[in-house]
């Protein structure tokens, strides 16, 4: 332990001022685990696949000019980012109301809503995508009780089509934004909607004014982490997508399952995490990062 | 505001719950349903479904696998992540929450990269399908969790407690074991069942690295549902279900005992 801080004066400049923590040195495992296991493979992946291109660097601008500017990329860009947009939009408008009741909510009723978000939140995307395909199939539940109930005489096209993939990536990341919203608009003071009631503004004016506002706040974080997460999703659009809803991170896979070809996977990669890091050094920016996960 | 939105709200909540819900209260009833398809609601209830999913071999095989993967992944994640947690709460440093965020993003991160890097990487050295590896990549997605978790729940620990017993002649190394890991298990016995269960569940990388030899249980249904849906799926969802249940059960009693230490410790 002695040598280890030895080394960290050593290397250190700030050490010269302060004597050094040791308490530091217990980030090593940790920090040696992400690099080893997880940043040295992401470069290496990039890196070695780049380098093992077979031909020049001339004809490696043109593969990637081809590839970025392809029909089926343009496409799965174009679809990623309808998908990613409207399933922010969608759980930020079923979220908003929920996240509010919990902050007013006490007593059991409370607990129930909170076990609403928290078992789905952490049960596995497999499982949860696996339900919903019960549940809209041609035979599912929905299209069942609707033709009984005589609504409908033939089955509506639940799956694998655009409306499926929505459906089930909103289910699925409808608990970040409830905990984001939640977390934000906890720390809004009661008291400033009183005063603004009290000053004879209407509920609706108070909400406009003064309680949106303040959530706001918390709508641009929930936000910015689930479209951060919708644009590289796979799972749910995987399997409950029809073939018009190819995202860019089923593109990747198919790049390698099908057609062997790590460049071209190894370029999209690199420009879904571009644009993935970009979307996170502004969630940096505008909230705490210890929120990620919802964590209380 | 809320007196004139009330019942509005409170019945549009309501009824977000039931959306929430019902797909796995669904799964859970058809688990036990007694016919041959997936049907609902079931006219006959039977554990044919269970029986099939524990009897057979390459579920058992899947689920070994999950509980393997899931034990060392649990293990590391969490003793790493709790090191890691204490030296930013205690020690004092520039960069800390650039730091902080870096070591977050495995969660940040879209999982078919990481799946794909951790396969490149897995593939040169020949450990596709290694219960060891997989189970440390999971630990890699884990302990940014473990991390969050315990940074909230550690902050409750008075950090005086342990400068006093420092000051009455404690060696660290005593007072780490005497002082700060009592005071923290709660905590860290709630980071370590969702470490295992983000692995349990994690689908992407173990499709990646498992090979045939380590395939789990999120793998199998995975492989499944690009088949055909066949009821057992409902089975091993609704223990899955089950085990997410439990952790989330055993994580809730450990937050009461956590709250009732704060409230002793003042």
């Amino acid at each position: 332990m002695n040598g280890g801080s030895a080394a960290l004066r050593t290397l250190s400049p700030a050490a010269a001022a302060a004597p050094p923590d040791r308490t530091l040195l217990l980030l090593l495992p940790a920090m040696a685990m992400l690099v080893l296991m997880f940043f040295v493979p992401m470069v290496l992946f990039f890196v070695r696949t780049f380098i093992e291109f077979q031909g020049g660097r001339a004809e490696f601008i043109a593969l990637a000019r081809d590839l970025l500017f392809s029909q089926p990329y343009l496409t799965a860009l174009a679809t990623t980012n309808w998908i990613a947009l409207t399933v922010t939009l969608a759980v930020l408008l079923v979220g908003y109301p929920i996240a509010y009741y919990l902050t007013t909510a006490t007593g059991p009723s409370g607990s129930i809503v909170v076990l609403a978000i928290v078992l789905p939140y952490f049960t596995s995307i497999i499982v949860r995508t696996f339900s919903w395909m019960v549940l809209l199939g041609e035979h599912g539940l929905v299209n069942d009780t609707l033709r009984a109930i005589g609504v409908i005489s033939e089955p509506l096209p639940l799956m694998y089509n655009r409306l499926g993939v929505l459906i089930g990536m909103s289910y699925v990341l409808l608990p970040y934004m409830v905990l984001t919203l939640y977390a934000a608009m906890r720390s809004i003071d009661p008291l400033l909607l009183r005063a603004a009631e009290g000053l004879g503004a209407s509920g609706f004016y108070t909400f406009r004014r003064v309680y949106f506002p303040l959530s706001l706040h918390g709508v641009l974080s929930g936000a910015l982490i689930v479209y951060i997460l919708s644009i590289g999703y796979f799972i749910t659009p995987a399997l409950m997508g029809g073939q018009h809803d190819i995202m860019i991170a089923m593109l990747i896979d198919r790049e390698l399952e099908v057609a062997v070809d790590w460049p071209a996977a190894a370029l999209m990669s690199l420009s879904l995490l571009a644009v993935t890091l970009a979307l996170y050094a502004i969630y940096y920016r505008v909230t705490d990062v210890r929120r990620l996960i919802g964590a209380r | 505001m809320h007196r004139g939105a009330a019942l509005p709200l409170r019945i549009y909540v309501a009824a977000a719950c039931v959306w929430l819900l019902a797909p796995i209260v669904i799964i859970v009833i058809l688990a036990f349903s007694g016919e041959g398809y997936l049907h609902f609601p079931p006219s006959l209830l039977s554990l044919q479904w269970f029986a099939r999913f524990f009897g057979d071999l390459q579920w058992q095989h899947a689920l070994l696998s999950s509980l393997v993967i899931g034990a060392i992944a649990c293990l590391v994640s969490t003793t790493v992540g709790f090191f890691a947690a204490y030296a930013f709460l205690r020690a004092e440093f520039r960069g800390k929450k650039l730091l902080l965020s870096l070591m977050l993003t495995p969660i940040i991160v879209p999982n078919i990269i990481t799946a794909i890097a951790m396969y490149y990487l897995a593939g040169r050295l020949g450990l596709i399908g290694n219960f060891l590896w997989l189970g440390l990549c999971h630990a890699v997605i884990a302990m940014p969790i473990v991390l969050l978790i315990l940074l909230a729940a550690l902050h409750a620990v008075d950090p005086n407690l342990e400068r006093a017993a420092l000051g009455l002649g404690g060696s660290r190394l005593r007072v780490f074991c005497r002082i700060v890991l009592p005071l923290a298990l709660p905590g860290i016995l709630s980071a370590a069942l969702f470490a295992f269960l983000a692995s349990f569940d994690e689908l992407l990388i173990s499709l990646f690295l498992a090979g045939v030899r380590a395939q789990t249980l999120p793998v199998r249904i995975w492989n499944s549902l690009n088949l055909q849906i066949e009821p057992t799926i409902a089975a091993v969802s609704a223990f899955l279900i089950g085990v997410t249940t439990l952790i989330l059960m055993a994580d809730g009693i450990l937050r009461h005992r956590r709250g009732r230490r704060r409230q002793t410790a003042g």
